[in-house]
């Protein structure tokens, strides 16, 4: 193995990741090149030293900080999330939506059939109003109702006429 | 029995309040530790900790198992950080690195050393402050994948396969990154590794 190719294995020796192949060959390599030798030792003493550095802990101020934070947040609704909140109004709503979908297409205004529109229908609705008709003849020639008062103030009138077109006629 | 990070993340997905606050406690350290390693300073390491939290609690609905739970946070995590390390905003508060050692500066309180402090073991203690100080020095000096990469393999023990979907590169590159890192690291820390 060459000093170039040791480079990238040299960490992965140091921290045990190196599966027993590749670890057998570095150490082969390493009993015969001085300067990797050295290398290895160093970056040994390189990582002890990183283990130096203390760690430290959050501040009692952190968590509540995140939590508050968090709980900052806007909540995301989904598109349909109320019907979670309020099953009732949702069931309302749903109801009403029907309701209208319903008058909209089964409560239509019906087109008016004239009756001239079809001579046959309109044959048919005269034929259905002739007694109709008939009654009003009826009505109009019954002979008792002449007699009533308002059939002689009509009377009265037409002799007046009478009487002003004789005069007429004698001047 | 524990459950894993995914099957919590597909409890909060399906509105389970109480698996995201596990997950908040699951990784709320390892998130601010990495955080701070890479931006420097703690306060914008925890507001960029609680950042990462809520892109994972608005990500919830749209959560699919498709990978490892710590690749996608630490992606969040590695992404944000390095847009704020780019951000002008919190350049004022970084620790600079030709700034004079200062104690404590772990909690993001910078202060110069008081020698005459009241300590027992003043002097190891600050020997001690002094070798973490170039550590951490040595760390900001990588540049920013570098870092992240350094960070992501040595703190949070991620594989290779993870680390690389993270920074968006392939694992040969990512090996190349990491050994660049560690001479780099090793050149810095010239003085401390020839006394171990």
């Amino acid at each position: 193995m060459s000093c170039e190719k040791m480079e990238g294995r040299i960490l992965g020796y140091l921290n045990g990741r190196l599966n027993e192949s590749e670890r057998l060959e570095v150490e082969k390599h390493l009993a015969s090149c001085a300067p990797c030798s050295v290398r290895v030792h160093e970056f040994r003493a390189v990582s002890g030293l990183l283990d130096e550095l203390p760690v430290i802990e959050p501040s009692p101020e952190f968590d509540l900080r995140a939590r508050a934070r968090v709980a900052a947040e806007p909540v995301k609704e989904s598109w349909w999330a109320w019907l979670r909140v309020s099953p009732r109004v949702a069931f309302a709503a749903s109801m009403l939506l029907l309701a209208a979908v319903w008058m909209g297409y089964y409560q239509r205004p019906q087109q008016v059939q004239l009756p001239w529109n079809n001579p046959v229908e309109a044959d048919a609705q005269m034929m259905q109003d002739l007694p109709v008709l008939e009654d009003h003849d009826v009505l109009s020639n019954f002979e008792p109702l002449k007699d009533l008062p308002g059939k002689a103030d009509d009377d009265s009138d037409n002799v007046q006429q009478q009487q002003q077109q004789q005069q007429q006629q004698q001047m | 029995m524990v459950r894993t990070d995914v099957q919590l993340m597909l409890d909060v997905k399906a509105g389970d309040e109480a698996s995201f606050e596990l997950l908040l406690q699951r990784y709320r350290t390892p998130l601010v530790n990495f955080l701070f390693r890479m931006v420097r300073n703690r306060e914008q390491a925890e507001d960029l900790a609680q950042e990462v939290f809520l892109r994972v609690y608005r990500a919830r609905e749209d959560y699919v198992p498709s990978a490892k739970f710590t690749t996608w946070l630490f992606r969040i995590a590695t992404n944000l950080a390095l847009n704020s390390m780019r951000d002008t905003r919190y350049q004022k508060l970084e620790v600079s690195i030709d700034a004079p050692v200062t104690v404590d500066a772990e909690d993001g309180d910078e202060r110069p050393l008081d020698v005459a402090e009241k300590h027992p073991n003043i002097e190891q203690h600050l020997v001690e402050d002094v070798r973490v100080k170039m550590i951490r020095h040595a760390i900001n000096k990588l540049p920013e994948k570098q870092r992240a990469a350094v960070l992501l393999h040595k703190y949070q023990e991620l594989d290779y396969t993870e680390i690389a979907k993270i920074l968006s590169c392939s694992e040969s590159a990512l090996k190349s990154l990491l050994f660049r890192a560690y001479e780099a690291l090793r050149v810095e820390l010239a003085p401390l590794v020839a006394h171990r």
